[in-house]
């Protein structure tokens, strides 16, 4: 989600007698729904798998703020900018408890840092679209906010402690960011035609792409079967993906917009929503890369590491230079 | 490891009607003075805490996962320090 189509390395998901005793024992223990904690042993995969799913999500995290942070000097009030900057100062906070987590299965920020600068680790595809109304910021936080809490919530059952454990305190914070950009678009869809216009107009540009941020169809995601194994996808794509439509169309119904697919409709006999086709090429051709956005974040991001290289070194000399004085150990 | 990258440090928070600190997670800083900072806007922006300690992460002496049986042993056979190991007569009071 967050962490789209994350490559486990495996070819096919063993059953309990096909694995060496370690990792046998080490499934059973998954299976009983104890916890996994940093130092102990775990399948090389798992301990691979799991840091590029949990940095990638701290990578979108931080890349998410890139745009909403593009609206902050145009906020329509001063308390609608106060919350805004309250939001996305939680987003690099949750990008800072998932690098955390990250790190506690043996990687450096560094490594990961650079990983994302040279393109070579993903973030969610949702962030490389760009923010062009106020409305999208009631948009992003009603619907980007949404996806993200449908996939989070489970995660909070994962079986790695540290990645569990920030979860936890993510979808604590995250409530407030989804009710901020639905009381957004409730304050639009009950203003002049213009401003519901504009909602409308957001809604139209959001609404297919957060369908993609839950990743491919189920019957295309060749990893998702071994991240269940081993419980860090606790639910499938296609599964948050229904909960998600069902629980928003009536969002969307009572702010009177409508969403952007002629195919929507009550399936009595299913008790869920039917919904048209995805456009998987746009998601594939974002992922890869080419979406409106992804050179502008990366470079931003880049930019932003590189002009302050000074300051993290200068605090360090500082630091050490304080300590030699004060005859204590350096950093 | 980078040796310009931050050392790391693990933070503990007293909440408001808590009595012990609590491990929230950790961070980078440079020195302990940054440390805090960086802790009381990564982990009390919701008013967690009335306290915070920083350690340094190389500063915390941890047992390994795969000695818990042998460690955590002695206990598992001295059941007589928890008080429902001896009953008491109903008609005895204030024990």
């Amino acid at each position: 989600m967050y962490a789209q189509m994350v490559d486990t390395g495996q070819k096919k998901v063993r059953s309990l007698e096909e694995m060496p005793p370690e990792e046998r024992a080490f499934q059973q223990r998954i299976d009983a729904d104890v916890k996994v904690e940093p130092k102990e042993w775990m399948p090389e995969g798992y301990r691979k798998t799991l840091i590029r799913q949990i940095s990638q999500h701290a990578h979108s995290e931080i890349v998410g703020m890139l745009p909403e942070g593009n609206w902050i000097t145009r906020a329509p009030s001063l308390q609608r900018k106060a919350i805004l900057m309250a939001k996305v100062q939680d987003e690099a906070g949750h990008g800072l408890y998932l690098y955390a987590a990250a790190e506690t299965l043996g990687v450096s920020r560094d490594e990961l840092i650079a990983e994302l600068h040279a393109g070579k680790a993903k973030y969610s595809s949702i962030f490389n679209y760009p923010t062009l109304s106020w409305a999208d910021i009631g948009a992003i936080g009603w619907l980007v906010d949404g996806a993200a809490i449908m996939n989070q919530i489970p995660l909070c059952r994962c079986s790695f402690g540290p990645y569990s454990r920030a979860m936890i305190r993510v979808c604590k914070e995250e409530s407030f960011h989804q009710r901020q950009g639905f009381d957004i678009m409730m304050k639009l869809c009950a203003g002049t035609a213009e401003q519901k216009a504009m909602a409308q107009d957001a809604l139209d540009r959001w609404w297919w792409p957060s369908l993609m941020m839950f990743g491919p169809p189920d019957a295309e995601s060749v990893h998702s079967a071994q991240s269940a194994r081993w419980r860090i996808k606790i639910l499938s794509n296609d599964e948050l993906r229904q909960r998600f439509i069902d629980q928003t169309v009536p969002q969307s119904e009572f702010l009177g917009l409508r969403v952007p697919d002629p195919a929507l409709a009550w399936n009595e006999g299913r008790g869920h929503y039917d919904f048209g086709p995805i456009d998987w090429e746009e998601f594939h051709n974002v992922i890869k890369g080419n979406g409106p956005c992804n050179r502008d974040r990366l470079r931003t991001r880049v930019k932003a590491w590189d002009d302050g290289a000074w300051v993290r070194e200068a605090a360090l000399a500082y630091a050490e230079k304080r300590a030699a004085r004060n005859g204590e150990r350096a950093a | 490891m980078n040796r310009s990258e931050w050392p790391l440090w693990e933070i503990f928070i007293r909440s408001q009607h808590g009595l012990a600190h609590k491990h929230v997670g950790s961070l980078h800083a440079p020195d302990a003075e940054m440390a805090i900072k960086n802790a009381r806007d990564v982990y009390t922006r919701r008013n967690e805490g009335v306290s915070i300690w920083v350690v340094r992460s190389a500063d915390i002496t941890a047992t390994a996962p795969g000695d818990k049986a042998p460690l955590f042993e002695p206990a598992n056979s001295k059941v007589y320090r928890h008080p429902t190991f001896f009953p008491m007569p109903d008609e005895v009071k204030h024990l």
